[in-house]
Formats: C-alpha cells, structure tokens, sequence
C-alpha cells in the first residue's frame, strides 16, 4: 500500500462473467460491505462490521467485479482534503505533497495510483468532483436519484450520491451503468426518463444505448454555457487551463457562450447549513449502544451518550454537528434553515433557465489547484468557501462530471460539466471530447 | 462580527443538545470559528423569496413484511448485550 489509499484492504471476488469481470474497485469506506469493516474514516466506527452490502457493492459483485479496498476518506464525508481522516490523510498520486482532495480522496488516488481500475466515492457537495479534479481522474457526480443509497452511512440525504471515478469517461460511464437504476430500498431512486436533449447533433444509436456508448467524444453543435460567477475569484492558472479546454472543444465543433447564476452567490453558505443540518439529525444514531465505539464512562444515559461522541467524533464532524444543530434549535431555525432552501429553490430555478438556453454548463471544477498537505486545517470556513464551484449542482439535484482540463504549474486542473436532470449521457459524451 | 456572535455558554449549551462533551478548549476555538461561519451564513438575508415549483410526488411501497437481520447479526455489534438485547446505560 502507499499513499495511505485504503483504509482496509481485502480481496472480495465477485461473479466470473459480468461487464465488470476482472475489473478492480476500490470503494469509498462509507460504504457498507458485509463482513469486511466500513469506518467512515472515524474512530467512532473503527471496529465496526456491517451486516449486509450496499446495493451498489450488490451490482458490483453481480457484474464480477473485485473490490480491492475500503478507501480513506474525510471523516463521514466532511471535507474537501481527505485530511480529516481519523487514519491519517491520504497522498496525492499525481501531486505527491499535496491533499487528494476530498471527501473521496482515497478512492480517486486508488485510481490515480493504478491500486484500482476504478472506484466508487460519494459526492455530498462535490467529494467526487473535487479529489477527481486534484488527482487527475474522471469523476461522475449523478442526478439525485439515479444511484440508491442504500447502505450508503448517511451524512446529508437530500445532497448525496454514489459514483464512480476511472481514469477514462468510459470507464467511468460502465461503471455507472452498473450501479444506476431504480432499487426497492431507495424509495428516492427512480427510472431516469429519456434525455430529449442529449443528441445534439443528429447522429442516432447512442442515446438508447448504455451510458458507456455515449462515450463518443462527439461534440460537434454541442451548446455550452459558462456560469461567469464561476470564474470569478478563481485562480488564474486554473482559469487559462480551463479556457484552453473551452478553445480544444470549440476546434472539434462545440460552441460556447456565457450566462449568469446570481443566485449561486449564496449556493455554499445554504449548502452548508442544509448540510449541517442533515448531519446532526443522521449522526445522532451513533451512540455507541448498538453499534461503534462506546465510552468506558460512569453515569447515566445522556452523560455516556455525550463522552462517547467526544471520543469517537473529529473535530470536524463535531463543528458541523453542533453548527447543524443551531441552525435548526428554536429561535433559529427560519433564520438559516428556510433560508436556506429557499436559495435552494433559487439555485435550482438559475439552472433550469441557464440549461434551457445550453446543452451543457461548464466551469474549473475546483477554482483552486490542489492545496499542499497540512496547508488548509486551521481555517474550516476557507476550506468551505472552496467548494464554491461544486455545490450548487447537489442543492439543484443535477448531474456533473469531472475530467482532466491539463495541469497549471505541475498541478492537475479539473474541468466540471454540468447537464439536466437524468442527463448523464451529454456530460459523458461532452468530457469524452477532452480526452 | 454581528451583534448575535454565539458565546461560549451558547456553544456549550448547544453540545449538550447535540449530546457531545467538549473540552475547554474545544469551547473557545469553536466559540471563535462559529462567530466566523454564522456570520457568513447570516448573508443569506439577501435571498429573494423564490416560488418552489417542483411536482411532489408520494412514493408508497405495500405494506407487507419483509425479510430483515437476524437478531444475531444486529446485535453483533454492540458493545454490549443481554438476553438478545442491547444493553445501554441508566437512562437517568
């Protein structure tokens, strides 16, 4: 093992024929694998073993894959580093000294590294998108509602996704295509309707075909807004790489114009506080009775319960936590909460109208190049403001994906995608043209 | 920093909510970086009221049983048990 990758490592062999058949799969450790121990990358969860599988790890097993690997991750998917690990941060393959990004940080250095063929991670505000464009790999972020979540430890349920990371967009899109699709555990799962818009340019076959087939790298007439808001801030070497990007896909027949999200000003402070809040409400669970770690503590059931948490949670779980529980106490809940859906609503609204003039959005998938190691610990709200560019594609429910854009001073750049409800299929065959 | 900046008594207050000890030092870092995030969370005042439009439909599943874990495999891993149950601390 290098780069501290895996938090477990383990040879579950799946079925002998299936599309994924002598494919190797980390999977991120928040989500569950019977018999082999899913932390979360916290010590609350250090011995804990789950009884049955995610659906996801069902369907990968079923199409013959073998999982390699429980992959480090940001402590309950909190963190854009994959420092907050209670096993220690994790390297950075194509940027050695730097954060992998996170909350998947693992998993998409497991590809980087060559110690998977692909992965599973799971993207609450941008935990796929982020380590994706840090480590150079392709990330897909699905439409709420295309992956079940079932055996996914929650951490912000209206927000979060499974998905795959490859170092191809057709890799990732096979992938995807095993995992995706209605589940009975997931009342939130559904049939991803017809995408109307994904054949921009007439050829026929592969909007019906799997998500792999749309791996064409076909843009020509393909339309792309760029959310100006976007750039704004954003660093200068990420921004000339990723105009470079917009420049290669405008020479193979795509067009670009800009369009305007006002309302994605305020996409990251809602984000957090409907984040937050979900994440007191679903950690809440973890009282060290049924499962986890348990305090060895006198006392009654309350004062057990509260030294149990503070030994098992992180710094960071314990900031949003309480933050998340603030926000929702008496007195307070009107003032951040329903404020904060309501610029959900909004952001939501700016898309729908930003897609129905373009067949895609484009913008740098993180406005920075990968923080060096240790650099970003001390100051938790530059590390939120970071996700700026990821996180109002989870409040509007939309897909996005990750794909290499080039490097600036050495440094790997991502470039995000960002497409309809259910349209996967535009977003892989617009990120297959940068390949 | 706004005039409602949570006090350390606030931020103890809410830990023993959200049921989670904190040492005195987790109190005042936490009273500074909270002061720092809410203040950034109050910009969302600037938020127009938006009219949501999405079509809410119930998803329903029958009502029938359906197969679950075994006792023993929900209890294999709790710290403690008893009898076939968890065993949790005096609850007062």
């Amino acid at each position: 093992m290098s780069n501290d990758i895996f938090i477990t490592e383990t040879t579950i062999e799946g079925g002998d024929d299936g599309s994924l058949a002598g494919t190797t799969v980390a999977v991120k450790d928040n989500i569950s694998t019977e018999g082999v121990r899913t932390t979360c990358g916290s010590r609350m969860l250090e011995e804990y073993v789950p009884p049955y599988d995610a659906t996801v790890v069902s369907r990968l097993k079923e199409a013959g894959a073998t999982i390699v690997g429980k992959s480090n991750m940001d402590e309950f998917g909190m963190g854009t580093t994959t420092e907050t690990s209670f096993f220690g941060p994790t390297d950075n393959p194509a940027a050695p000294g730097h954060v992998p990004g996170g909350s998947s940080g693992g998993s998409a250095a497991a590809v980087a590294a060559g110690e998977a063929d692909v992965a599973l991670g799971s993207d609450t505000g941008g935990s796929i998108r982020c380590p994706a464009a840090f480590c150079g790999v392709v990330g897909i972020k699905p439409s709420y509602g295309l992956v079940s979540r079932y055996g996914l430890v929650a951490y912000g349920n209206s927000l979060e996704q499974i998905g795959p990371f490859a170092n191809t967009v057709e890799d990732a899109a096979s992938l995807l295509d095993v995992i995706a699709g209605p589940d009975e555990h997931d009342a939130t799962t559904r049939e991803p309707p017809y995408d109307e818009g994904a054949d921009w340019s007439d050829s026929d076959g592969e909007i019906d075909g799997t998500y792999a087939d749309a791996a064409t790298g076909d843009v020509d007439g393909l339309s792309i807004g760029v959310p100006t808001e976007l750039l704004e801030g954003a660093d200068e070497g990420v921004v000339e790489t990723f105009w470079d990007a917009i420049a290669d896909l405008e020479d193979q027949g795509a067009e670009y114009h800009e369009v305007s999200l006002p309302s994605v000003e305020h996409a990251v402070e809602a984000y957090y506080v409907i984040a937050m809040s979900e994440a007191s409400s679903n950690l809440a669970r973890f009282d060290g009775v049924r499962y986890g770690h348990s305090a060895d503590a006198d006392g009654n059931w309350n004062e057990t319960f509260a030294r149990t948490r503070k030994e098992g949670f992180g710094d960071e779980v314990k900031r949003r936590i309480l933050l998340g529980t603030y926000a929702l106490s008496a007195g307070y809940h009107d003032k951040y909460y329903k404020k904060a859906q309501d610029a959900r609503a909004w952001v939501k609204q700016d898309f729908d109208d930003a897609l129905s003039e373009a067949d895609v959005l484009a913008s740098p998938t993180m406005p920075v190049p990968p923080f060096e190691l240790g650099e970003s610990l001390d100051d938790p709200l530059q590390m939120y403001l970071a996700d700026a560019n990821t996180v109002p594609v989870n409040l509007a429910d939309l897909p996005a994906i990750s794909v290499p854009a080039g490097e600036t001073d050495g440094l790997p750049v991502g470039l995000q995608f960002v497409g309809p409800a259910f349209g996967e299929r535009r977003l892989i065959r617009a990120a297959s043209a940068l390949e | 920093m706004s005039d409602d900046a949570v006090s350390p008594e606030e931020v103890r207050h809410v830990a023993e909510l959200a049921r989670v000890d904190l040492a005195d030092d987790e109190v005042d870092r936490f009273t500074r970086q909270f002061a720092d995030i809410l203040e950034y969370f109050e910009t969302l005042d600037e938020v127009p009221e938006v009219d949501r439009e999405a079509d809410l439909t119930n998803v329903m599943r029958p009502d029938e049983g359906r197969d679950s874990l075994e006792r023993d495999e929900a209890l294999e891993n709790a710290p403690e048990t008893e009898d076939g149950y968890f065993k949790g601390p005096n609850v007062s």
